[in-house]
């Protein structure tokens, strides 16, 4: 097992080298002019070369690279041409709001996911099943910012229920960028604002849930199904089991082995689907940043999100291979 | 997955022709399969023969703005008094058209390079499967949206970002595929025999990795549709005028708390859409498949 885990992380590494080279190159290369972006059209030819040579942009663009990743290493990931913040400080500050967000998203999914599936895995054609797997084709097919604004137009204008949108009413003095600010403030018994920031998480955490809780009631209804009908379900019938013990403690196990990947992936997925979300509900999130970032050509900032989201992106995706492994020690040994 | 072990016996007797009957009586047999085509039939009728039918999708009306659903304007008229009907089945031919070009491109470069990967192993072949396997290491929307961002903002963009993204599905499936088919020994004859290796893929590999690829790309369509609509969302796909449905939902947006219906039908549009393209590729594959059916 211990060698496996190396291996798995030691081909982690060159694939974030690799995904730092593809967007460096990709902001880098084709494309217009940064300086220019940066100074705006008005600018005279002088003052963007000035500004070219400061950034180094008259360089190779491997020199450029290797100086970039050089910095990227001591964590300096450069400037933010908006705020002038380093952008290390500007991703870490939003962070906190998208994890919050991602971590809401993936409990509520994944519950009603695994729910579903079991259930209509289970009781295999019965009403349930054909209610859920519709649920599922529409979780699916529904874009992820229609989802968002048919729950505002819901639930916020029509039944004026929850708020929709921010991460907490301002005028409560709470800190917007405060990590966990659920949690946080209801282990501080902060009650006001525990309240007003639920309230504020569970339509964008609804809007993010739907499609992982789609892809994990497919997945696990369809393991549901392969191992209802192994022999070892057949024997432990046979013996005089009911049917629910059954299912807990001979079924699930081995269902779950499917759905733990695609847990794992969707999480990733769940981190790119924030960008969308929280442009939706205006969620002061890493995903937000991205946006607004990309529509004012702040391409530093985008470059620091994108290598954020993918390198934890790589690292869910060992983290699943290794319970994985741990899970069904036959892929150790493949 | 359920083990159907009738199917076998039933081929007992291959005639020719008899691979695609079955196929075609499976297929019609399954009733979502059946209903996903009738919904995507219906898409391509409106996005051809609709844009004729319906007003000017531009002309504004600014006196008759915000006008709720009603026998002149079925789905109303948007902040400047553009019918939206006109608007949303203009759309239908915007968006088939970009997520069919996303597909094509995809398609034909994800496969042309999980083909090459697959035949020819060895070092070229790793180093393309390395930088296919990045593509994946980044979340889909954000590979697109950096992508269609650094090129400008467009429909091309966006139609470039969906084929970027969707092309690794293609690249790993032709892959699998052709080193499953190389080991066949019709394969070793032909390389016995002396056709070169071009000859090769194009005639012995290519035909036996279609079906797993039109199936991928039928469910890819639906995939492409919502991105390119994420991308015209976000501001980074079509600009405006563009009846594009992401993007008319983005300006829908704007009016939420006071006219909510301008929001509707793009959005149901967009979904019927994806519906169809799942439903579809869902039955393609058990059709294809029916020996092991999910």
């Amino acid at each position: 097992m211990a060698r496996y885990m190396l291996q798995r992380i030691l081909i982690a590494v060159p694939v974030l080298i690799g995904v730092s080279i593809v967007v460096f190159l990709m902001l880098h290369s084709a494309g217009g002019d940064p300086a220019q972006q940066i100074l705006g059209p008005r600018a005279d030819a002088e003052s963007i070369a000035r500004l070219r040579d400061e950034m180094g942009l008259n360089r190779p663009l491997a020199v450029q690279y290797a100086d970039f990743a050089q910095d990227a290493l001591k964590g300096d990931l450069g400037r933010s041409y908006r705020s002038n913040d380093t952008v290390t400080d500007e991703v870490l500050s939003r962070f906190p709001a998208t994890i919050e967000l991602a971590m809401a998203a993936m409990l509520i999914g994944t519950t009603i996911g695994l729910i579903a599936g079991i259930v209509a895995g289970v009781r295999r054609d019965s009403f349930f099943d054909y209610s859920s797997t519709l649920g599922a084709l529409l979780g699916i097919s529904i874009p992820t910012f229609w989802l968002g604004m048919i729950l505002i137009i819901v639930f916020g204008v029509e039944l004026r229920w929850l708020p929709i949108s921010g991460r907490v009413n301002p005028r409560l003095g709470a800190d917007p960028s405060a990590p966990f600010l659920v949690i946080d403030s209801a282990l501080h018994g902060n009650w006001v604002v525990f309240r007003d920031s639920l309230e504020h998480l569970i339509l964008p955490a609804l809007t993010l849930a739907g499609w992982p809780a789609a892809i994990v009631a497919r997945m696990t209804r369809a393991a549901m199904i392969e191992t209802m009908d192994l022999d070892y379900i057949r024997t432990a019938r046979a013996k005089g089991l009911k049917e629910s013990a059954v299912v807990r403690r001979h079924a699930l196990r081995n269902a779950f082995i499917p759905v733990v990947t695609v847990v794992g992936l969707e999480l990733g997925g769940l981190l790119g689907g924030a960008v969308v979300t929280e442009t939706v509900f205006s969620w002061p999130g890493v995903g937000k940043l991205a946006a607004d970032a990309i529509l004012a050509r702040d391409y530093q900032v985008v470059q620091g999100v994108v290598l954020l989201l993918a390198a934890i992106f790589i690292i869910l995706n060992l983290l699943v291979d290794l319970i994985y492994s741990w899970l069904d020690p036959r892929i150790r040994y493949a | 997955m359920e083990i159907l072990i009738t199917e076998p016996l039933l081929d007992r007797a291959p005639r020719v022709g008899g691979r695609w009957k079955r196929i075609g009586r499976q297929f019609t047999r399954n009733r979502l399969a059946v209903a996903g085509t009738v919904i995507l039939l219906a898409l391509a009728v409106v996005a051809i023969v609709g844009p004729f039918l319906v007003a000017d999708p531009r002309a504004q009306d600014v006196p008759n703005r915000f006008a709720h659903p009603s026998r002149d304007h079925w789905f109303g008229t948007d902040e400047l008094g553009r019918d939206i009907f006109a608007r949303t089945v203009n759309g239908a031919r915007i968006s088939l058209a970009s997520a069919l070009a996303a597909v094509a491109v995809a398609l034909s470069i994800g496969t042309t390079i999980g083909l090459i990967a697959g035949y020819l192993e060895g070092k070229v072949g790793l180093w393309l499967m390395a930088f296919i396997d990045l593509l994946l290491a980044i979340p889909a929307i954000l590979l697109a949206i950096t992508l269609a961002a650094r090129l400008g903002p467009g429909l091309t963009s966006a139609m470039i970002a969906a084929a970027l993204v969707g092309l690794p599905a293609y690249a790993r499936l032709a892959r699998g595929s052709a080193l499953a088919v190389k080991r066949q020994e019709y394969v070793t004859a032909a390389q016995v025999t002396g056709t070169s290796r071009a000859g090769i893929i194009r005639k012995h590999i290519f035909p036996n990795i279609l079906t797993p690829v039109i199936i991928q790309s039928t469910i890819g369509v639906g995939n492409a549709i919502l991105l390119v609509s994420a991308l015209g969302y976000l501001g980074v796909g079509a600009q405006p005028p563009t009846s594009e449905w992401g993007r008319m939902l983005s300006d829908a947006q704007k009016y939420i708390l006071t006219e909510p219906y301008i929001a509707i039908f793009p959005g149901v549009a967009i979904a019927l859409t994806v519906i169809g393209f799942n439903l579809a590729g869902d039955g393609l594959r058990d059709a294809f498949d029916p020996v092991v059916k999910r």
